[in-house]
């Protein structure tokens, strides 16, 4: 692996008007991503991943405002980026694939027109040519009788079949990052573990990264290089998926993971762990620590200005004012 | 799609047949035909006599059969009015009418669909403000106003067009500004809700992580889904302005079908106002049937239902 990351992000942040003040969405979070890694990013509904990926494909509405000390994509500058610069990445180089497969598809096109589309608008290959490759795709992403498929209109396909084609139309140009948006919430449960069995052998097949946004924990156990945990539009914990499921140390990361029920451990009947209380506002200004009116851990200093803190010779990030995410005995609970 | 036209063409046809059978019992709807024929001071045995002569004492239903099968050769009976055949009568005007409706809908289209999706992809803007502004004004003034309004204008003080008449293609000028502005309100507020509607799909968003340059985004991937309604609604202001363009064509004095229209009927003259009522309504009908077809075009997902 070269040292150099694909993906730097230092700094990212989101604001959104809205009519009481300013939404900060996401506000200063860090991250890299090598070649051909995969990064997931959980949270819950609201955290700012949806928007932490639609900022750096470029995708945010007029009125949502980025920046970044940092935005590096393989030597682009993604938020100083032209639009003309960024269309040309967009598709090409780094796709994107949404969670909602039903709606993703234009109704008036047909499948085939739309992945040939895909590769003609960044590829200067003939139409018969990125015809082959449709089919081509089709057939890889586990698609039968791929080439009767491509006079097929998305609405004369199921669920599944249509974001498989999303993720086929994702690859056409073979691009070296795909983002995954929670691409298997809109699923059968049967369907889920076919699709993402599929996204991690494209991924290895084709040496892409990824960034797949997830709130369910038990996928990112199986398929993560790296994982950051996303709150109120903080990365509160990053690091290799490994560490963070062996020793998660923000409290937010533990709580999430004691929510999962684990087979053998957990009782038959036992009250599965939750996480009390809701996500604060994040309207107006928004001082020290997003998770400490939820937090167990909870001290007076988590209303100040909070630590980044690194552990494990740096892969491991937290963001909490207690070195290793736990108040010590002698503090005072706030 | 094939079987989609024939389908429509089936419930076109059968609903022109409704329309004619309708359109044929409004002779008898009115009182009795003879009687108006007739004239005043006729006597009983007069009115047997043309009651004879056209035919009316037969069955109903063989004076529609008679009526239609000519109707199908064109042949719509002659004029009480005018003793002419009316096919020939209204062929006479319909051409008139029929490039003002054509006009008419392609200025309303040209200048409401641009300005619909302009709005859209800027609400709030400038552009949307003046477009509102434009589409209100339309709404709110009576034909009849902004056409004499146009008159006085560019007729009587700038001398610029003519303000009455067809003869040359700048007779047409006022006529459709009239006519076409007063439909481009709805097509444009349809467009607009159409546009801005699409334009937050998640297929738009899909296009444009393509890497899609913008034009392609609206017009390839947002145009062809918003302008749907639109289709459907143009067809049937078509179909209004070739039958209802009366206030237009009297205004500019442009005696066109429409016009026919009104005078026959202030005349009793039945046979043309029949005749005319078949011809508007199959304008309808050919209309929504294009429509129909442009539709399931447009939208695969119409092709099937």
């Amino acid at each position: 692996m070269t040292d150099k990351p694909l993906l730097s992000v230092r700094g990212l942040t989101i604001d959104i008007p809205v009519a009481s003040g300013t939404l900060h969405a996401v506000r200063g979070i860090d991250f890299e991503l090598m070649k051909g890694e995969t990064l997931c990013i959980v949270g819950e509904s609201g955290s700012g991943k949806s928007l932490t990926s639609l900022a750096l494909m470029g995708l945010l509405g007029g009125r949502i405002s980025r920046r970044a000390s940092r935005a590096d994509f393989d030597g682009t500058d993604l938020i100083a980026a032209s639009n003309r610069q960024m269309r040309r990445l967009r598709g090409a180089r780094m796709a994107m694939i949404f969670q909602e497969p039903m709606t993703s598809l234009n109704p008036a096109y047909t499948i085939g027109d739309q992945l040939i589309e895909a590769l003609l608008l960044h590829k200067k290959v003939g139409r018969a040519a990125a015809r082959d490759r449709a089919v081509a795709l089709l057939e890889k992403v586990g698609i039968t009788s791929a080439a009767s498929r491509l006079g097929q209109y998305p609405h004369q396909l199921s669920g599944g079949l249509r974001q498989r084609v999303m993720i086929a139309m994702a690859l056409m140009c073979e691009p070296d990052l795909l983002i995954a948006d929670e691409p298997t919430t809109a699923l059968d449960v049967t369907i889920q573990a076919q699709i993402l069995r599929l996204l991690v052998d494209l991924q290895r097949e084709m040496n892409m990264a990824m960034i797949l946004i997830t709130h369910d924990l038990g996928v990112v156990a199986r398929i993560a290089d790296k994982v950051a945990v996303m709150y109120a539009g903080e990365l509160v914990e990053t690091g290799p998926a490994a560490d963070i499921f062996n020793a998660p140390t923000h409290p937010y990361t533990r709580g999430l993971i004691n929510c999962i029920p684990v087979p053998g451990k957990t009782a038959r009947g036992a009250k599965l762990g939750t996480i009390p209380g809701i996500v604060p506002s994040l309207v107006g200004e928004v001082t020290g620590c997003p998770f400490r009116t939820r937090c167990s851990e909870a001290v007076p200093a988590c209303r100040g200005e909070i630590p980044v803190r690194t552990r494990h010779a740096g892969r491991q990030r937290i963001l909490c004012v207690h070195e290793d995410g736990q108040r010590a005995a002698s503090e005072v609970p706030a | 799609m094939l079987r989609f036209i024939l389908r429509r063409l089936g419930l076109a046809v059968l609903v022109a047949l409704t329309v004619s059978f309708i359109s044929f019992s409004l002779l008898f709807l009115s009182g009795d035909p003879a009687i108006a024929i007739a004239g005043e001071g006729a006597n009983e045995n007069d009115i047997a006599a043309i009651r004879k002569l056209y035919g009316f004492d037969r069955p109903m239903l063989l004076q529609y059969w008679d009526w239609l099968s000519s109707a199908l050769r064109f042949d719509f009976g002659e004029s009480y009015y005018f003793r002419l055949p009316v096919a020939d009568l209204i062929a006479d005007r319909l051409s008139v009418t029929m490039i003002l409706g054509v006009c008419g809908i392609s200025f309303a289209l040209l200048l409401a669909v641009p300005l619909g999706v302009l709005a859209a992809i800027r609400p709030n803007s400038i552009i949307d403000r003046v477009a509102l502004f434009l589409s209100v004004a339309g709404q709110a003034m009576p034909s009849f106003w902004f056409g004499l309004i146009l008159i006085v204008v560019f007729s009587i003080n700038l001398r610029w067009l003519p303000a009455s008449g067809a003869e040359s293609w700048r007779h047409f000028i006022l006529p459709t500004i009239v006519l076409g502005y007063y439909a481009m309100p709805a097509i444009m507020r349809l467009t607009r809700a159409g546009m801005l509607e699409v334009l937050s799909a998640d297929y738009v968003r899909t296009a444009r992580a393509k890497g899609a340059p913008e034009g392609l985004v609206l017009f390839k991937h947002a145009l062809r889904n918003a302008i749907i309604p639109v289709v459907s609604l143009a067809a049937v202001q078509m179909g209004f302005m070739l039958g209802g363009s009366i206030v237009v064509e009297s205004i500019f004095a442009l005696h066109g079908a429409g016009y026919l229209a009104w005078e026959s009927i202030g005349r009793n003259d039945l046979p043309t106002v029949q005749a005319l009522i078949l011809v508007f309504s199959l304008f309808y009908i050919v209309f929504t049937f294009l429509a129909d077809v442009l539709n399931a075009w447009l939208d695969p997902r119409m092709r099937s239902s």
